[in-house]
């Protein structure tokens, strides 16, 4: 299953109006692994992240997802690779009138015939996977804390089963021991279900926990990529305040020491 | 892609075996529940095994289905093994295995005749509360009011200015040209059915009179709740969902003072201004329509409408008009301020706002109407 390249993206150019944001970018995530996407705000890898999954239109360069060119698919095409990946938005995305488990319904009543007891089996089997309490399932978005919003919305992201998960920064807003638990469960998840998943993030733990590459965005250009090792190695100047400024330094320290 | 799934017996004794193949997945589900639940439902025996060595792909769907089965046969005492299935599907039928589907607590039914009981009572006292934030919203506009004129120099004109224009300034053309076409409309039906009784002569006074006094502030007036009071609450209501009315709290600013006065004020005052342009613009298109329709030349029309009207019903529509704008505007805003989280609650509270202020703008019409009666005006 690995070896194979879940996403290739070349010479991607991407802008508005007279601005470039994104010049000439190239990544290149391989199926099975966590992929993690960092850049300081306003780098964009939101851009990135939108362009790729064709909510922005792309100026320049080729994307490729799961074996699809995008650039060039037509929308028959385009619609069978989306059913393939999942999203998980930055604010969760929740359709505001529908309870949880409507939600992580949504999908699957569009894209499958499904008896109304295996959709609502299918449905809390996915809740119980992502690790939220039955009580809570009836419930709106608007009751949810951020942590089970996050929990829902990677419910309905991984609703059909997709190959590849996209997280836009998932564990921003979490308190860090529910950001460690979300690390956690994206990394289970990820293992059980044979996941490709690339995520975007600004969490340093996340990297170092539940990362297998990690690629860097900077002036508009994919700087460096690899595991963290490449990172600390890196004379990068962004790449080299980002992993080993003064937070990046404490915490390096502290996962290199034992648990005790 | 893979085949269709299959799950057929392979042998009968001494225990059952079942052998599975093809596609165990989402896109399968419905057959494959067909499936499952065939064999849960029929076989008694003391255990049986599956053998999945032949399942092409595996999925969450396929993985649940299979518990499906698990299960339904341990509830009736049947044991059941899974043999053979490829290393790297282990996980899923695991993490299937565990999980834990109690269903969540649904709310109990209850007896139709009772739900709806249960319903009126609610929405009663929902009205209730409604009320009751209505009077707190114009109560505490009348302290922002009585804090403001205390300290004049703390009220936000530049805002006022803001809302005045947008509520005002730019609701003129659509106001003068919906007054225009309601005052010809009624010129019109006047004539058309005054000339069978040959008194036409009367058109005049009918539509002076009903312009000034009722006509031309309700139609303001609903048009500007229309238009203006859902736009307040809109405004207020996602302020409030994004907390920034929260924010304005914690700096120590009273956001009925910064937010709701200068709105208030501004409708008050654009009511009032547009008011009397409507009615003159109705007045206006009632001549028009005179003149062309009715035969009756301007000067007549002119002289007729001295004769007809007086100050005194000038004077009962312009004295309704701010009185409206209050009642758009605090409603408006007590909506606005009662929306929660939500998307839906947003829109839910705009329409509701939008409703509440025509109603309650005919029922002070009807009570200055009973007013106006008692004093002779």
């Amino acid at each position: 299953m690995t070896g194979e390249t879940a996403i290739s993206v070349r010479d991607l150019v991407v802008g508005f109006g007279e601005t470039t944001v994104l010049d000439r970018v190239s990544v290149a995530v391989q199926r099975g692994e966590i992929f993690g996407f960092v850049g300081g705000s306003g780098s964009g890898k939101s851009v990135l992240l939108r362009t790729i999954i064709g909510l922005i239109p792309a100026r320049a360069g080729t994307i490729e997802v799961l074996g699809t060119d995008l650039t060039h698919a037509d929308e028959e095409t385009r619609r069978a690779t989306e059913r393939r990946w999942g999203i998980l938005f930055q604010q969760g995305a929740l359709f505001s009138s529908l309870t949880v488990l409507q939600n992580v319904q949504f999908p699957m009543r569009e894209y499958l015939h499904l008896s109304k007891r295996l959709l609502d089996e299918m449905a809390e089997a996915k809740l119980d996977m992502v690790g939220l309490r039955p009580e809570d399932w009836n419930k709106l978005p608007a009751e949810l804390s951020g942590g089970m919003i996050k929990r829902v919305a990677l419910a309905r992201a991984l609703a059909l089963d997709p190959e590849l998960v996209f997280l836009d920064e998932p564990t921003s807003g979490l308190d860090p021991i529910s950001a460690g638990d979300f690390d956690e469960l994206i990394r289970t998840l990820q293992r059980t279900l044979g996941l490709t998943v690339f995520m975007i993030t600004h969490d340093l733990e996340s990297l170092y926990t539940v990362c297998d590459r990690i690629g860097v965005l900077a002036d508009g250009k994919v700087v460096t990529s690899g595991p963290i090792a490449t990172m600390l190695a890196s004379e990068h100047p962004w790449v080299k305040a980002y992993f080993r400024g003064k937070r990046a330094h404490v915490l390096a320290r502290r996962l290199a020491q034992p648990a005790s | 892609m893979s085949g269709k799934p299959t799950l057929s017996v392979a042998a009968d004794s001494p225990n059952l075996a079942f052998a599975a193949s093809g596609a165990w997945t989402a896109a399968h589900a419905d057959e494959l529940e067909a499936l499952v639940d065939g064999i849960g439902a029929n076989e008694a025996d003391e255990g049986a095994s599956i053998d999945m060595h032949k399942v092409e792909a595996f999925d969450t769907y396929g993985a649940w289905l299979l518990e499906r089965l698990i299960r339904a046969r341990k509830a009736r005492g049947r044991e059941t093994r899974i043999v053979a299935l490829p290393e790297h599907y282990q996980g899923l039928v695991t993490a299937m295995h565990q999980a834990s589907l109690e269903p969540p607590p649904s709310p109990a039914r209850e007896n139709t005749v009772i739900g709806a009981i249960v319903k009126v009572g609610g929405a009663t006292v929902a009205a209730g509360h409604d009320l009751i934030a209505i009077a707190n919203m114009l109560g505490a506009i009348g302290a922002a009011t009585g804090r403001m004129l205390t300290r004049p120099r703390s009220f936000r004109f530049t805002s006022m200015v803001h809302h005045l224009d947008r509520v005002g300034l730019q609701a003129v053309p659509i106001i003068l040209l919906i007054t225009f076409l309601i005052g010809g409309i009624i010129a019109q039906q006047g004539f058309f059915h005054f000339r069978k009784f040959g008194a036409e002569t009367y058109v005049v006074d009918m539509l002076g009179i009903l312009i000034l006094r009722e006509i031309g502030v309700l139609i303001v007036a609903i048009m500007v709740a229309g238009r203006s009071g859902s736009s307040y609450t809109a405004e207020l209501g996602s302020m409030k969902m994004r907390e920034e009315i929260d924010a304005l709290r914690t700096m120590g600013l009273d956001p009925i003072a910064v937010l709701v006065l200068p709105r208030v004020l501004a409708l008050v005052l654009a009511l009032t201004m547009l008011t009397f342009l409507g009615s003159m613009a109705a007045l206006y298109g009632g001549g028009l329509v005179a003149w062309f329709y009715g035969g009756m030349s301007p000067d007549i029309f002119i002289a007729r409408l001295r004769e007809a009207i007086s100050i005194t019903h000038f004077k009962v529509g312009m004295i309704k008009a701010p009185f409206m704008a209050l009642v758009i505007g605090v409603v408006a805003c007590a909506q606005g301020f009662a929306v929660r989280g939500s998307a839906e609650s947003l829109g839910r509270q705009t329409t509701a706002s939008v409703v509440k202020a025509i109603f309650l703008v005919i029922v002070l019409d009807g009570l200055f109407a009973v007013f106006f009666a008692s004093i002779d005006m």
